[in-house]
């Protein structure tokens, strides 16, 4: 056993749903949680005689989102009507693209430890309307509801480049942030926006040798959380069985499982990948698109700096902590708001704590982005550079960004309104400090003496001093006249 | 009054100025239904108090002066693939027996738009898959000029009740010849636009990149009056083709102006495989048009002999899918007691589809099926390319083609029902039309030995059915055939 | 290329399209389709190695509309013609295997 090593392969198939308002290809609206069957119309319950017409916004969306991922956009591209039969796919056939999908290549790089990070070739990226959805919880029967059927999804497909699971959920992850950069999908895990299928297998080597397991997909992930777990659960699973049973990845040994996410384990759906036959063929009922270059140019100037770049710029360009860059760039308006803070003057690492503190606690509590706070970036820059003079403490910071979203004020008339300006004017703290020094003859003593007590006292007389000016003291200051005086 | 002595157009006329009210049209064409109908069972459904009631609507907005439409109190028949708010849509099918659908065909509320009375749903093969309406499930409809034969298909119901006076104007729709074919058969006239000139919003679909709506009627008049109301851009059907690319004209306006210096094409060696009696009245057409000052001109259409062939792959494969969706899942037959969920398709699809239906899903499917695509669907569509440049070369030579609709006129009932391949083999003048997206028209031009109607088919270039409807009329304008008339109109 | 096809196939194919055939139809399917596919061979006669495939005859491309919220049927009509439903849902006899390849 001593011989053996193994990594995991994995490739993700994702599908994004898009935040248009209509569907694929009707004008019903999107809909999250209405009764069921209410958002329908003849188009997307496949009713005879209905013909679907293109949402140019979902197009434009997947395009932007292909460049971003630096997909070659097809110049011409068409749909293709992929067959089979399941009750929540009411023509039987889901119109979608298979041989000249809108992206194809690209790739995303996913930040790792330590500020690097790797590159996840993508396959292609197309585009197709989602299915609605049966249940079955109602006992001896299934329901369909169609609400959901023709929502516009774009499918991502990647490489076999993922060799953890944690660079598996990192990829999940920055697509998210991506998409939500972009603007062309909220990625709302909880809504059903992203879907994650993953390729699973080992390479191991042993005594020389190498052997592959077979290939595992499963279907049907919701949660990064299930994507990580799920990836961690195959990959233990799929040793397991190969340490006891030898079996390796033959043509047609594909299985697919679904995720269990109670006792989270893979369940076994079908054994062989059961002879699919989707009849591909071109969807005599939309024409195709041709992409002009003077059409994906106005598209690319909606993209901006992708979030991992970004967030490696924090870091390297201000010194942030990979932790708070993250945070930063984890939405594209919270990012866009601290770079303009920036810009006004402000201290990046300043900032950086007065936001990741105040501000997005702020915008989480109202359920908005930084952006619509109500506060201009020039004003928190301001407000940064207060704190840097010490005429604010941190604390006061915050106290007072949270009044500015409140009032619309700016900082320095609140720090005067609320009494927090700090006092640094040495000559006036110098005969705070003597007064004290005076008052607290004993504890002078322990200071100079060095005892056991001297630390605890010289922080008894800073404390005084603070009292005595209402906390306006600006205790950096207040202690450099102490060490002073007692030197 | 009745239908037999007014065209659409005359009666429109005469309803507008108040001569004639739709009221008394509408009555006319329920009096010879009640008469013939029983014999030729044209229709599927028929709307006659819905037809009076909006008669007497047209009627009365002429009285107050209102404005009407271009079809105002005119009665009109429309083959049962096009949905429509009222009635079933059947298709002709027990899977959609009882099917009404929530929403209505474009060239529905264009024609209601128009004030028009659609007084009935007329019958067809079952999907419009046939040349013979013999595949209804539905209904048995016959030829009015011999009732032992078929009235041609797929849109026989509508030739049908032109052709015995039970409406003065219907719509069909034609995939691979369906509206000219049974014009020839019942000696009216049919006119197939161009794809894309008429929406398909609301069609229930056959072949997808083959449909097309068009009109029936006594007269090339009436078939240009109801393209104007039917043809045009519509923002539901993402293959009707927009103004810019193609403007409507108005097809009426010009017809009687004769074409200058026109050129007919004629394929000799092509139209040899049509029987005796089909040839000699083709070759008295082209006299005809010769004598109007036409010159004729030989073309060829080398690859015209493989049309049958890439049509019954490209037409079924795209049926194969269409028909999918009719799996008693959410509209349509449900077989009774489904074992389980896979037999609510297997069975319902299986008891409720006729034999000609299931047979083209099967080719379809067969023709799409991996291992098969390449060799059957992508080789078609290579063929379709090579007829449709046939055709595009064959019009640098001339402005029109002229030829035969069908080998034969109207065959006998079941006498081809035996061997689908033969019935496949008749549609050899009209599929390649189809697989080109060119306008065809089919006019009567004879009569053979048993007394039979024999169409004579008209082609030109794409979007040019104005050119086309005027080459038709400057032909019936020469000729009485259009007159001719089934002894069941009496 | 001639390409026979046999019951086994035909019945293959009838699965697909979701046809649950007799066994009269499969026989003649079997021979009718065995004649129809002899006859389409004859496209074979047709050199079209440079010939491009035409899904469609139509000039044009990129027809779109606007993300603009139209009217939906509503439930109670979306439902009019199903044949059977049960509250807002349509009804299907229970789906056990899990299989939607969206
Ligand atoms: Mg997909
Ligand atoms: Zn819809």
């Amino acid at each position: 056993m001593s011989d053996l090593s193994y990594k995991v392969i994995v490739g993700l198939e994702i599908h994004v749903q898009l935040a248009t308002r209509t569907k694929m290809f009707c004008g019903c609206a999107l809909s999250f949680g209405e009764e069921a069957n209410s958002r329908v119309c003849p188009v997307c319950l496949g009713m005879p005689g209905s013909l679907p017409v293109m949402n140019k916004q979902a197009v434009e969306y997947a395009m932007l989102a292909a460049l971003a991922l630096h997909c070659e956009v097809a110049s011409f591209t068409k749909w293709d009507r992929k067959s089979y039969y399941y009750p929540d796919l009411p023509k039987n056939y889901q119109i979608s693209q298979y041989d000249l999908p809108l992206g194809s290549g690209g790739y995303i790089e996913i930040p790792l430890e330590g500020g690097r990070t790797k590159r996840i070739r993508l396959i292609r990226a197309h585009l197709e309307e989602d299915a609605g959805k049966n249940l079955h919880t109602a006992g001896s029967f299934s329901q369909v509801d169609l609400n959901r059927a023709g929502t516009p999804l774009l499918e991502i497909v990647t490489e076999p480049d993922m060799n953890s699971a944690a660079e598996v959920r990192a990829l999940a992850v920055e697509l998210q942030r991506i998409v939500r950069y972009l603007g062309v999908s909220e990625a709302d895990m909880q809504k059903g926006h992203m879907r994650f299928e993953p390729n699973i297998n080992l390479l191991i080597e042993r005594a020389g040798l190498q052997f592959r397991t077979p290939i595992v997909e499963v279907k049907n992930l919701n949660s990064f959380r299930a994507l990580e777990r799920s990836v961690a659960y195959e990959t233990q699973r799929q040793l397991d069985v190969f340490l006891e049973t030898g079996i390796t990845m033959q043509m047609g040994n594909k299985s697919t499982r679904g995720w269990n996410d109670a006792d989270e384990t893979t369940v076994l759906q079908r054994e062989k990948e059961e002879a699919h036959d989707y009849r591909y063929f071109p969807d005599p009922d939309l024409v195709p698109v041709t992409t002009t270059p003077e059409w994906l140019d106005e598209i690319r100037s909606r993209l901006c700096e992708l979030p991992v770049a970004r967030q490696m710029r924090y870091v390297g360009e201000y010194g942030l902590s990979d932790y708070d860059a993250g945070v930063l760039t984890a939405e594209r308006a919270t990012a866009e708001f601290f770079e303009q803070t920036v810009v006004a003057g402000a201290d990046p690492k300043r900032v950086c704590n007065l936001l990741t503190q105040a501000g997005l606690k702020l915008a989480n509590e109202r359920g908005c982005d930084m952006s619509a706070l109500g506060i201009a970036p020039a004003a928190v820059a301001n407000l940064a550079q207060m704190a840097d003079a010490g005429t604010v403490s941190a604390t006061a910071a915050s106290t007072i960004l949270q009044a500015m979203t409140e009032t619309g004020k700016a900082p320095e008339l609140l720090a005067e309104e609320m009494n927090l300006v700090q006092t640094s004017d040495a000559g006036e703290l110098e005969r705070i400090v003597d007064q004290v020094l005076a008052e607290n003859v004993q504890a002078v003593e322990d200071v100079v003496s060095g005892g056991k007590k001297s630390k605890k006292a010289r922080g008894f007389l800073l404390g005084q001093v603070i009292q005595k000016t209402k906390g306006q003291a600006n205790p950096k200051v207040v202690s450099e006249i102490l060490d002073r005086k007692l030197s | 009054m009745s239908l037999d002595e007014l065209t659409a157009i005359d009666l429109r006329e005469r309803i507008a100025a108040r001569q004639v009210s739709s009221t008394e049209a509408v009555h006319a064409a329920f009096e010879q239904i009640d008469r013939a109908e029983p014999t030729v069972g044209a229709f599927i459904s028929l709307f006659r108090d819905e037809a009076f009631a909006r008669a007497q609507e047209i009627d009365r907005r002429l009285a107050a002066g209102e404005p009407v439409g271009a079809l105002a109190g005119v009665p009109v028949a429309v083959k049962d693939n096009l949905c429509t708010r009222f009635g079933a849509t059947t298709c002709g099918s027990r899977i959609l027996e009882n099917f009404h659908a929530p929403y209505e065909a474009t060239v529905i509320r264009r024609l209601l738009d128009a004030g028009a009375v659609i007084i009935g749903k007329t019958n067809l093969d079952e999907f419009a898959m046939g040349s013979s309406t013999e595949n209804s499930g539905l209904k048995k409809t016959v030829n009015p000029w011999d009732t032992e034969r078929v009235p041609g298909g797929s849109s026989g119901g509508s030739a049908t009740a032109v052709a015995a006076r039970l409406c003065s104007i219907a719509l069909g729709s034609d995939t691979g010849g369906s509206i000219r074919q049974p014009a020839s058969f019942c000696g009216v006239v049919g006119l197939k636009p161009t794809y894309g000139r008429v929406s398909r919003y609301g069609l229930v679909a056959y072949g997808s990149s083959l449909d097309q709506i068009g009109p029936l009627a006594q007269t090339v008049t009436d078939a240009a009056l109801m393209l104007s109301v039917i043809a045009g851009h519509d923002p539901a059907d993402s293959t009707s083709v927009d103004e810019r690319t193609a403007p409507v004209a108005d097809y009426v306006a010009r017809l009687d102006e004769p074409v200058g210096g026109l050129r007919v094409g004629i394929a000799p060696a092509f139209n040899a495989g049509a029987d005796e009696s089909v040839r000699s009245a083709l070759d008295a057409a082209i006299e005809v048009y010769c004598g109007a000052g036409a010159d004729v001109v030989e073309i060829e259409l080398p690859h015209i002999d493989y049309a049958i062939a890439a049509y019954y792959v490209i037409a079924t494969a795209e049926a194969s899918s269409n028909l999918a969706r009719f799996d008693g899942v959410h509209y349509g037959y449900r077989t009774p007691n489904p074992a389980d969920y896979v037999e609510v398709y297997s069975k319902s699809r299986e008891e409720a589809f006729g034999q000609e239906v299931k047979r083209r899903i099967m080719l379809g499917t067969y023709a799409l099926s991996s291992g098969y695509y390449d060799a059957y669907y992508l080789k078609a569509l290579k063929v379709r390319n090579l007829i449709r440049n046939d055709f595009v070369k064959a019009f640098e030579r001339c402005d029109a083609i002229l030829m035969p609709v069908a080998p034969t006129t109207a065959f006998k009932i079941g006498e081809k029902t035996d061997d689908p391949l033969k019935m496949y083999l008749s549609d050899i003048y009209t599929i390649a039309v189809n697989l080109a997206g060119i306008p065809g028209l089919s006019i009567p031009c004879g009569l053979d030995p048993a007394g039979l109607p024999i169409g004579l088919q008209i082609l030109t270039p794409a979007f040019s059915e104005d050119k086309l409807v005027r080459i038709a009329r400057m032909f019936e304008a020469a000729t009485e055939w259009h007159t001719k008339k089934p002894a069941i109109v009496g | 290329m001639q390409q026979q096809i046999d019951a086994d196939q035909v019945r293959k194919v009838a699965k697909l399209g979701r046809l649950e055939l007799t066994d009269a139809e499969v026989e003649a399917f079997t021979e009718q389709l065995g004649a129809i596919l002899a006859y389409v061979e004859k496209m074979n006669e047709l050199d079209t190695t440079d010939v491009e495939p035409l899904a469609h005859c139509l000039p044009i491309s990129n027809v779109f509309r606007d993300d603009v919220v139209g009217p939906s049927l509503g439930t109670d009509n979306a439902l009019a013609n199903a044949p059977q439903r049960d509250g807002s849902f349509f009804k299907v006899p229970k789906i056990l295997d899990d299989s939607s390849g969206a």
